[in-house]
């Protein structure tokens, strides 16, 4: 079973090059068949995702090269409770995407490109999430968000270039930090695995280049989840992007090869018991707690649908950040463990229901646009009475983020705060506390101006939007109810062992590092490797 | 000949001109030209983690007599060079598309600068 791993990247990957010959007979043609072949491929990798939940954790070697004695000299991949969760993630919003771009992006030219673009970033951000190697992270990483720089010029108007080109620019930037940071690791450690590495830094005291190392991480990959000192880009790129990609870059791209890759990093590779693992903690802390506050801040100010949503993906974030911050504080300081848990459980659980309703939000104000044709918050209104489908799949999805039980945003966030009180840090759980009341209040004002009021003459005609796209919508706003229903079923395939993926920190270095060497040329030259002296 | 910490300073030398020019510079193309020089700068560091002076190639046959120790301690390390040659693709393709922006920006707006290409605001 553990050989089906490498489908996850193989058949997304495959789709995203066969797509493009749609286009063979210019950007018009292309008909039904690549987006149902997108479609079918979405639905496979959904089945699939689904079917690994609650699977011990598994590796694959690509090649299969330590069998052949050479046991550090092989890429692998690494599917354990956290890679589990963020895979199911990924894929159900790659999937009701794809089905809300059926009708969509029909109005745009040269569709096979957008679909080939598409597979290529979920190819990508599903390899991310499998990769045990640090430089396999980077390569998908590349691969991913490349995809999606294309993706959010896909309109090629001015707007669309202006982000693109911003947002191009500050990601190579970070991209080679990130770079930097492994170049780094590789010469302290001679390893690129991240078993191999977390085993050798455990040995290793804090010198001034594991902190360079850590330091280069949170940079490029704080950029890349936008935390509030790297934010600048998201509030452009994600809203100039069509409607299902703004959902699949603010529901998946920025925790795939943002937050993920800083939590595996920080407990599974730095380790909680190192005076890095502190730091690396405290670091997110307060990442964690600015963009909580900033975002939400900048956000109520704002008139544009996508924008105002773009903002509430920072704060959101910011959610994440801070509950993984507190959990991996309270284990550097060898508090109690369960405290520890809980913190981490809300905050990947936030994550996974961020996924849910912020890709439902996006799909809602692309629905308005699709219909209205703009998305400023002042010409919009009374849209309750003409398209009652994305107005109730709007209300759910607004009283999820805005923390209104019974939907999950509300559970995800009741446990951050309890968590965060036990933690000891009372100052930012009265800040989440608020910072949820100030979301409600910017939710009220989009219900207040896009949904109530009077239709503005222009609209009156109006009607709702296609089958598909409302098919999409009703899905993510009864996941929206589910997962905050059901968390006693869910939570024990799906959140549980995510979180004991992070509490068990370095003994990831145990479980998924190659087998013991056994074959002396390769030891010699491995053990020397990243050792050379200028 | 040795060249001591030279290059490492020269590395970072790039470093901190490519990051000045990103970060400073209004007109798209200076930008861009920033991103590359940025690139080969981290190019640049991670070649001199492998770098050995007077290094052989590490390149070895099945008929060497050399043994495993004395290859291994006598050569260059070949990991962080394949490292930059993927590197350097992955930075083809994003220059390919920063480029291909900058071409359709201008299209579009009639300037490669950056403050006049403001629509996006707040």
């Amino acid at each position: 079973m553990n050989d089906w791993l490498p489908l996850f990247v193989i058949i997304p990957l495959g789709v995203g090059f066969i797509a493009p010959l749609g286009s063979l007979r210019g950007p018009r043609a292309g008909g039904n068949r690549i987006p149902a072949l997108a479609l079918l491929t979405g639905l496979l990798l959904l089945g699939g995702s689904l079917a690994w939940l609650g699977r011990e954790a598994a590796v694959y070697w690509i090649g299969g090269w330590p069998s052949r004695g050479s046991p550090t000299v092989g890429l692998s991949l690494v599917c354990d409770g956290l890679s589990q969760m963020l895979l199911v993630t990924i894929n159900a919003i790659a999937f009701i995407s794809l089905l809300y771009s059926w009708s969509y992006v029909r109005r745009y030219s040269g569709q096979p490109l957008y679909y080939s673009l598409f597979m290529i970033m979920l190819a990508g951000m599903n390899a991310v999430v499998l990769s045990g190697d640090v430089f396999n992270v980077f390569v998908f990483m590349e691969v991913a968000v490349i995809a999606s720089y294309a993706l959010v010029a896909f309109g090629t108007e001015r707007p669309e270039l202006e982000a693109a080109f911003k947002y191009v620019v500050l990601g190579s930037v970070s991209s080679l930090f990130v770079l930097l940071g492994i170049g780094l690791l590789y010469n302290l450690t001679g390893q690129l695995n991240m078993a191999l590495i977390a085993e050798h830094l455990t040995g290793l005291p804090p010198t001034p280049a594991v902190w360079l190392a850590a330091g280069c991480f949170i940079m490029g990959f704080g950029l890349k989840a936008a935390m509030v000192p790297f934010h600048a880009w998201l509030p452009d790129a994600h809203p100039s992007a069509p409607a299902p990609i703004s959902a699949m870059l603010s529901g998946v791209l920025i925790k795939a090869v943002g937050v993920y890759v800083v939590c595996r990093l920080m407990f599974s590779v730095f380790g909680m018991a190192s005076p890095t693992g502190a730091a690396y903690a405290n670091v997110l802390i307060v990442l964690g707690a600015l963009s909580m506050l900033i975002g939400v801040l900048l956000a109520v100010g704002q008139w544009d649908f996508k924008r105002l949503l773009a903002y509430h993906s920072i704060s959101q974030m910011g959610y994440v950040v801070l509950a993984v911050g507190v959990g991996a504080a309270v284990l550097a300081a060898e508090g109690s463990p369960s405290v520890a848990a809980l913190a981490i459980f809300g905050g990947l659980f936030h994550m996974v229901n961020h996924a849910a309703f912020k890709s439902l939000l996006f799909l809602c104000s692309g629905s308005a646009e699709y219909t209205c044709g703009t998305r400023d918050l002042h010409e919009l209104g009374g849209l309750k009475g003409v398209m009652p489908m994305t107005s109730g799949c709007c209300r759910v999805a607004a009283l999820s983020i805005a923390g209104v039980p019974p939907f999950n945003g509300f559970w995800s966030k009741l446990i951050i705060v309890v968590a965060l009180a036990l933690a000891g840090y009372w100052g930012l759980a009265a800040l989440a506390a608020v910072v949820s009341f100030m979301t409600l209040l910017s939710f009220i004002k989009v219900q207040r101006y896009v949904l109530e009021g009077d239709i503005p003459p222009r609209l009156s005609t109006v009607g709702e939007v296609p089958v598909p796209m409302r098919v999409a919508m009703a899905g993510l706003a009864i996941a929206c109810l589910l997962l905050g229903v059901l968390v006693p079923l869910h939570k024990g395939v799906l959140i549980e062992p995510a979180t004991t993926a992070l509490t068990e920190g370095q003994t990831y270095a145990v479980r998924f590092r190659p087998a013991e060497p056994v074959d002396e040329v390769y030891v010699t030259v491995v053990e020397t490797a990243g050792r050379v002296e200028p | 000949m040795t060249l001591g910490v030279l290059p490492y300073v020269l590395a970072l030398v790039l470093t901190f001109i490519g990051l000045y020019v990103v970060v400073a510079k209004k007109n798209i193309i200076k930008i861009i030209l920033g991103v590359i020089m940025l690139e080969h700068a981290v190019n640049l560091f991670l070649l001199l983690l492998g770098y050995r002076s007077g290094g052989t190639a590490p390149i070895r046959s099945p008929g060497d007599t050399v043994s495993a120790e004395a290859f291994a301690a006598g050569s260059v390390d070949p990991l962080p060079q394949a490292l930059i040659l993927t590197s350097i693709v992955i930075g083809l393709g994003c220059l390919a598309l920063m480029v291909s922006l900058a071409l359709r920006l201008h299209e579009k707006f009639g300037t490669f600068d950056m403050t006049r290409i403001r629509e996006l605001r707040g």
